[in-house]
């Protein structure tokens, strides 16, 4: 193992961490907003990742012109399943815990079921896109470009977020509803409104992340089950609800996945995530950033 | 109150009984293979999820990584079996002895975890004892281990010609966890769990010893669970790691429990007499196509029940004799 490719493997670990960021961003968000885990999160990537393939396969547009409008239908059926499914697992009055999590782990199981249904469990893949396939090469590091350019998307995603949740009247709104959803109806802020904008908002993130995953990685009903598992990972490493805590988390992933994979065989590189996730809440029981 | 609570526990144990003896007289009647397959199933599960009631029901522990256990006990019947000759009966108890000491090994730090932290160690654990039992040559790795066949006996607990003695065990097995369950909803381990789900820093301050009885639940829960798993393990007669340690038998052992009713004697019961069959039907019927219907079906019950029946379908029971009892 040379210096050039541990190097090599840790760049490539950051630019998929920071792709991991952008997928755990929403899940994050929606979190710290009411205190659910949307276990339907990776069925949210799949669809984002099959919206980008038609639109790609249908009307030749590129992912990466594809992406905004990915994410803004995502965003739709972000706030829909607010309205129709959430919504109303938030009213169980008993076992209010386990009704979230099943909720949501149905309607992942029936998304998976519809996707089959209508696009068959065939794998499926962008074929000739623009940065496709295409490395770039910088001081003799090779980078994929596709990953590259999810990396970037990634970081202004992060950073407009942040713009958005201390600059708008929403983000105000939402860190509001977040801190005290009751204290808020009192100056005429409707709870509900502000839950499935914040869904919406979740699902878009996860929405750009699917159209950029969609140029490299095949397409299949079963595809988010694999990074609902590391998205879970990589918020819980944060701290659940810390949005910038998934950005942390995310190059944490990417980086222990990397290294994982230079010393033990690549069939085994999550375990490394794994054993640092298990580390990491066995010292900190409420994730690195979480509040204690 | 109390008495009330006793002639319950009285009319639980008689209406059981008269349960198991009408599910035991089954087969008399029903000689269909196909059919006896599918109530095997039912029983498996019943077991199971009765058991995962025991940690994530009455205590409150929420594990979606019980596959581990499940797969534990498959894999040591079948490894004691095929490489050492050991009687799957004894591979059963050492599954159960093995997967009782690793719950509480486990338990040990992720007992500290609360919430989804806890949920998310318990599927990140299960997941990779998977990725290390793929990898292990010794045991198969990826293709896992085939059962040979050394002749129907109960001795060597298989039968290729019959599936019915697979049946009686796993109607026993479904009992056994049942009777479990009943007999310790009236120990103080059961008032400790109970108390220890509600409130724990209440429970700790009253003096139950939360940690002690969080060990105690996991320990029981993986023994049976690990039982189930060695059982599975001679009723297919052959195993690899995704088929016993994947996360859907994680997934598969809640359901019952949480659609009949989580933290109740009767609901991993009702759930998986309701659940088992119908998947198994929808998947005969609209699901050979591969095409998804079955999931659709299962997903859409699943959310469906959690949103209309919080408490399950059990709540519809004592409902119905709530009101009965108004009446009165």
């Amino acid at each position: 193992m040379t210096a050039e490719t541990i190097i090599q493997s840790l760049a490539s670990g950051l630019l998929m961490g920071l792709l991991y960021g952008l997928i755990a961003a929403g899940l994050a968000l929606i979190f710290g907003l009411m205190d659910v885990v949307n276990f339907a999160h990776g069925e949210f990537l799949m669809i984002a990742m099959y919206v980008t393939f038609f639109l790609f396969a249908f009307f030749a547009i590129d992912p990466l012109l594809a992406a905004p409008l990915v994410a803004a239908a995502l965003f739709v059926f972000g706030a829909v399943v607010y309205l129709l499914v959430v919504r109303f697992a938030m009213r169980a009055k008993a076992n209010a815990g386990m009704v979230q999590i099943f909720s949501t782990f149905g309607l992942a199981i029936v998304m998976r079921g519809l996707a089959q249904f209508f696009f068959t469990p065939d794998y499926r893949s962008v074929t000739n896109s623009w940065v496709g396939g295409k490395t770039i090469s910088i001081g003799g590091i090779y980078l994929p470009e596709p990953q590259l350019i999810g990396a970037m998307l990634s970081i202004a995603a992060f950073v407009a977020l942040y713009f958005f949740i201390n600059r708008t009247d929403f983000g105000r709104a939402l860190e509001a509803t977040r801190e005290d959803a009751g204290a808020v109806a009192l100056v005429g802020i409707d709870k509900n409104r502000v839950f499935a904008l914040g869904w919406g908002l979740g699902a878009a993130l996860v929405g750009l992340a699917g159209a950029i995953m969609a140029i490299f990685f095949y397409i299949y009903p079963d595809v988010g089950a694999s990074f609902a598992l590391i998205a879970y990972v990589t918020v819980a490493l944060g701290g659940f609800g810390s949005v910038f805590g998934a950005f942390a988390g995310g190059i944490i992933v990417g980086l222990v996945e990397a290294t994982t994979a230079l010393i033990l065989p690549p069939s085994l590189k999550s375990v490394g995530i794994y054993a640092v996730y298990l580390l990491v809440v066995f010292i900190r029981p409420r994730g690195l950033f979480g509040s204690m | 109150m109390d008495t009330h609570f006793a002639q319950r526990r009285r009319r639980d144990l008689i209406v059981a009984a008269c349960l198991a003896a009408i599910a035991a007289l089954v087969p008399l009647f029903v000689k269909d293979v196909y059919v006896e397959n599918i109530m095997v199933l039912t029983l498996m599960y019943a077991a199971l999820s009765q058991s995962w009631n025991i940690l994530s029901g009455y205590c409150g522990q929420i594990s979606l990584g019980h596959a581990l256990y499940f797969g534990l006990g498959a894999y040591t019947t079948a490894l004691l079996f095929t490489k050492f000759g050991v009687l799957p009966w004894f591979g059963m108890l050492a599954g159960g002895a093995i997967s009782a000491v690793i719950a509480m090994a486990l338990g040990y730090p992720c007992f500290r975890l609360r919430g989804h932290y806890f949920v998310i160690a318990t599927i990140v654990i299960a997941e990779i004892a998977l990725l290390l039992i793929q990898n292990w040559d010794w045991a198969g790795a990826a293709l896992g281990i085939d059962i040979p066949v050394r002749g129907d006996s109960w001795l060597k607990f298989q039968f290729t010609r019959s599936k019915l003695p697979y049946f009686y065990f796993a109607l026993a097995l479904a009992c056994i966890a049942w009777l479990v369950t009943w007999w310790l909803e009236d120990s103080k381990w059961g008032y400790w769990w109970r108390a220890v789900k509600d409130n724990p820093d209440a429970a700790e301050s009253l003096g139950v010893v939360v940690f002690n009885s969080k060990m105690g639940a996991a320990a029981v829960s993986a023994f049976l669970v690990a039982v189930g798993g060695s059982f599975y393990a001679q009723f297919v007669s052959y195993i690899d790691p995704e088929s016993v340690m994947g996360f859907q038998f994680s997934l598969l052992m809640a359901l019952p429990a949480v659609l009949g009713g989580i933290g109740t004697l009767w609901g991993p019961v009702l759930g998986a007499v309701i659940l088992i069959p119908l998947t198994e039907l929808t998947r005969s019927f609209v699901g050979g196509s591969g095409r998804g219907v079955d999931l659709i079906v299962y997903g859409a019950l699943i959310v469906a029940i959690s949103l209309a029946l919080p408490k399950g379908l059990v709540s519809v029971f004592s409902m119905l004799s709530g009101r009965k009892e108004a009446a009165r």
